[in-house]
């Protein structure tokens, strides 16, 4: 049978589950939350690049692209965030991200 | 036929087991490095597909750069990551349910269907034949021209991320000895140095 574009995107759909489930299951610790959020990028680049070689258009590659610089630049900017929530709190459980509750 | 068949399930298989285990896994470490083998395999998946370039960017921007952050956060967080994990499964009845119900969605609308096979081959920028062009260069004749305006935002968003994390990391210590350069350049004996005659006997 030959791998074509189905497969592709049954595989990055179960990744982007995975991705969503990940949310759920680690509730608690931010660091696993945005690993299940930088699955769930790479699930979507899995997508663009499939379809890029279904219909031979090189443009898909390029959003792929567009995509990995701004993953990149949501991770850095998320654990930067992270590290100064530690600094000040001591802790980086989701639930003491209260400090703006009115 | 039958070799790239092989690679897709030996590297989807390891792709999703290995995602599966970066949200199960107990130690952040061990999710961390499972997302590196994920990411591995997802770069073998960009390379069956043909996206040569992009198939290296991802080893080199993720691997090399995102999970190996991630891994040095994980490390530089004297954080109790056992007791963060007590009462996990409290919500994973709802979030399985979830899941299932949004995998069997995207499999039956998106893989379920075959896509009109006319579509193909009718894009602006065809993907011109590898023998002819590399995949890195016909990438590099579409981003430079085409779609130069993305590719500059594409780095404004980089160099905003870039001053964002380090005037969100930045800290200025008080208390700490600092070297002042100028300071020390501008340190003559007159400045330095003071001379005091004590006469014998009396002190000072």
């Amino acid at each position: 049978m030959e791998i074509g574009l189905s497969h592709y995107l049954t595989v990055s759909a179960i990744l982007f589950t995975i991705g969503i489930f990940g949310i759920f299951l680690n509730r608690k610790n931010v660091i696993v939350i945005l690993m299940s959020v930088e699955l769930i990028l790479l699930a979507v680049n899995l997508n663009m690049v499939a379809f890029s070689m279904h219909l031979n258009d090189i443009v898909g590659q390029v959003f792929a692209l567009l995509i990995l610089t701004v993953a990149a630049a949501e991770a850095a900017i998320g654990l930067a965030i992270l590290v100064v929530f530690y600094r000040n709190r001591g802790s980086i459980a989701v639930e003491d991200v209260n400090m703006m509750k009115g | 036929m039958g070799l790239q068949a092989l690679f897709f399930y030996l590297f989807a298989f390891v792709a999703v087991a290995s995602a599966f285990m970066v949200i199960a896994a107990r130690n952040p470490v061990h999710s961390v490095l499972f997302l590196i083998l994920t990411f591995f395999n997802a770069a073998g998946l960009f390379l069956l597909t043909g996206a040569e370039f992009l198939a290296m960017i991802l080893l080199v921007v993720y691997i090399g750069a995102v999970a190996v952050l991630f891994l040095f956060v994980v490390m530089m967080l004297d954080v109790d990551f056992a007791e963060m994990k007590a009462g996990a499964l409290e919500y994973a009845p709802i979030g399985a349910l979830i899941g299932i119900i949004l995998v069997v969605e995207l499999i039956v609308v998106l893989a379920g269907n075959s896509f009109h096979p006319a579509a193909a081959g009718t894009g602006a920028s065809l993907i011109p034949p590898v023998t002819e062009r590399t995949n890195t260069a016909a990438l590099g004749d579409v981003l430079y021209t085409d779609f130069i305006f993305y590719f500059q935002i594409a780095g404004l968003v980089l160099l905003v991320a870039m001053i964002g994390a380090i005037v969100l990391t930045l800290r200025h210590r008080e208390n700490i000895k600092r070297q002042d350069i100028s300071r020390q350049v501008a340190r003559t004996p007159e400045t330095a140095v003071k001379v005091v005659k004590v006469k014998p006997g009396q002190g000072i």
